[in-house]
């Protein structure tokens, strides 16, 4: 079994899979991958099951070093990657020979970037997954983002993979959208015609202390219907929440579970992991859809997870 | 044939893969008994295809897997919950007391809402340790529970610009309810008080200490208490 030694970790680099699902009664939420789509392909690329723990970077990829070599896939946005020098492909997978290292840089597109290792990462399991939940320390390695000097287990896996890549088609169907598709949210009705026009027409930009917790968007306040006196909730992965002064936040991966602002939308499903690749300052919009197509466009995007034809040996 | 707890639902898709159930349109001992006794039946008797569930002081979130089921079908099967409600036998609720050193460090917001209600820091202590609390629902982060009621003379409004950390065990009012902070987090309510004992564990199996329907009571402690007793739960 091998390991990964952290000569750098990076801005903030943490463990994740396809998160903890069921403990909202004890007000866990569930945590796992930003983009989990490139998360699972990286690990469909590295013969992985889908959901296998991975490393998540966010801006500023790290130096990892691999004493017994591994196979590794890199995906989501373009970090850069070299190994040992020599320019790295993304969305493909790779042999990263006995002792080379693995250098990542700033982002030269989108908020995350991947890397998922044949085998998955080991650690100790918290309620069943591997993700990492900042807010509380638990999951993940050590509860936190990686550090300097840190050393990673690879997961044991039986077999070789063939070398293995993203067709061109799929490619293009998992590029992260600007424009985010939205469902009404449950108080959208307290929100007046001109402000829910105003919230679709408005540009917003992604302010700095986003993070996994939530979006917090600049621009295209709504003051009309906003923080209105309401009892908590559960709150929805995606929910677009209008607190007092109107200024939206986005509940994210790491939400809080239960909520006491009014939210106007929420986003759509299929449209999740492009939430995870939204960088500080980026301009997104929203526009509503109904029901059915969420669930049409979840629908499609799954068959095409599924397809045979997304991953060309 | 309905009954009164389905007739009084309120259902509403919350998100593509999530429908919220409502009881009423407040906060009623009726209507928290009513998310607990579907949270209940719900967990002992599990819906496919429903991921998780987040109940709340009068409503309950189910999130469910859009690709098998819609908010439709979910809807008719919540009702068919709803109509067996009256069935469900709660469990006698669990007294727990958490111990708090209230003031001073411990509390540095205490000060102010004595000051706000014009009463001694013994005065305000005794009435934060008078009233047994309901545990509504856990939310927010992991274990953090939301108590009610707050004595009416303890009642406060929340912090205007909430810390951007609060420490862990810090024990909070705001508005008609109190809570403690399991984590460092972020947090808005008014510290009056901080507990040692630990809220939220990973390695224990029942991970947070109090559950929803569990009443609470808080007791007083000395600093010195709090140090011996912060040294037993580390």
């Amino acid at each position: 079994m091998g390991v990964i030694q952290v000569q750098e970790p990076g801005l903030f680099t943490t463990v994740q899979d396809l998160g903890r699902e069921g403990f909202g009664p004890v007000g866990v939420s569930a945590s796992g991958a930003a983009d989990g789509i490139s998360l699972r392909l990286g690990n469909r690329l590295v013969g992985n099951a889908e959901g296998a723990a991975g490393l998540e970077m966010t801006l500023l990829g790290g130096t990892f070093q691999f004493p017994d070599g591994a196979i590794v896939a890199l995906t989501g946005s373009d970090f850069g990657a070299t190994v040992d020098g020599a320019q790295a492909a993304l969305w493909a997978s790779m042999q990263v020979k006995l002792g080379q290292t693995l250098r990542l840089g700033p982002t030269r597109s989108g908020a995350r970037c991947y890397l998922c290792v044949r085998g998955g990462i080991e650690v100790k399991l918290f309620l069943g997954s591997a993700s990492t939940h900042i807010l509380s320390g638990l999951g993940g390695h050590e509860g936190r983002s990686l550090r300097k000097g840190d050393m990673l287990k690879i997961g044991s896996a039986n077999g070789a993979v063939p070398e293995r890549r993203l067709s061109a088609n799929a490619l293009k169907h998992v590029l992260p959208r600007k424009v985010l598709r939205v469902t009404p949210g449950p108080q959208s009705d307290w929100f007046p015609e001109a402000a829910q026009r105003m919230f679709y027409e408005s540009r917003y930009r992604v302010a700095e202390e986003s993070n996994r917790m939530g979006i917090r968007l600049e621009g295209g306040a709504v003051l009309e219907g906003a923080g209105g006196k309401m009892i908590s909730e559960g709150v929805s992965l995606g929910a677009i929440q209008v607190p007092d002064g109107g200024q939206q936040i986005i509940l994210f991966v790491e939400q809080q579970t239960t909520g006491g602002y009014p939210k106007i939308a929420n986003v759509i499903s299929a449209d999740f992991h492009c939430l995870g690749q939204l960088r500080p300052r980026d301009e997104i919009r929203f526009e509503r859809v109904d029901w059915e197509t969420a669930r049409t466009l979840l629908r499609e995007q799954e068959e095409l997870l599924a397809s045979e034809e997304l991953i060309l040996g | 044939m309905d009954t009164s707890a389905s007739e009084g639902a309120r259902f509403q898709p919350a998100s593509d893969q999530s429908l919220l159930i409502t009881f009423g349109t407040e906060i009623s001992l009726t209507a928290h008994q009513q998310v607990m006794k579907l949270l209940r039946l719900l967990q002992s008797e599990p819906v496919a295809s429903v991921r998780n569930l987040h109940p709340a002081y009068c409503s309950l979130l189910v999130r469910f897997d859009g690709l098998s089921i819609s908010h439709g079908e979910v809807e008719a099967i919540l009702r068919e919950y709803l109509a067996r409600l009256e069935e469900v036998k709660l469990p006698e609720p669990r007294l727990v007391e958490i111990p708090v050193c209230y003031g001073g460090e411990y509390g540095p917001d205490l000060a102010d809402v004595c000051a706000l209600h014009g009463i001694s820091s013994a005065q305000a202590i005794e009435l934060h340790c008078s009233a047994t609390y309901l545990v509504y629902f856990l939310g927010f982060v992991p274990g953090f529970a939301y108590l009610g009621e707050l004595p009416k003379e303890l009642v406060t409004p929340r912090l205007a610009t909430p810390r951007r950390r609060v420490q862990a065990g810090s024990v909070g009012i705001a508005g008609n309810q109190s809570g403690v902070y399991p984590f460092a987090t972020p947090g808005g309510w008014r510290l009056i008080g901080r507990t040692p004992v630990a809220m939220f564990r990973a390695d224990r199996e029942e991970l947070s200490l109090l559950s929803i329907g569990d009443r609470v009571r808080f007791a007083p402690i000395s600093a010195e208490r709090f140090a011996a007793l912060e040294k037993e739960w580390a």
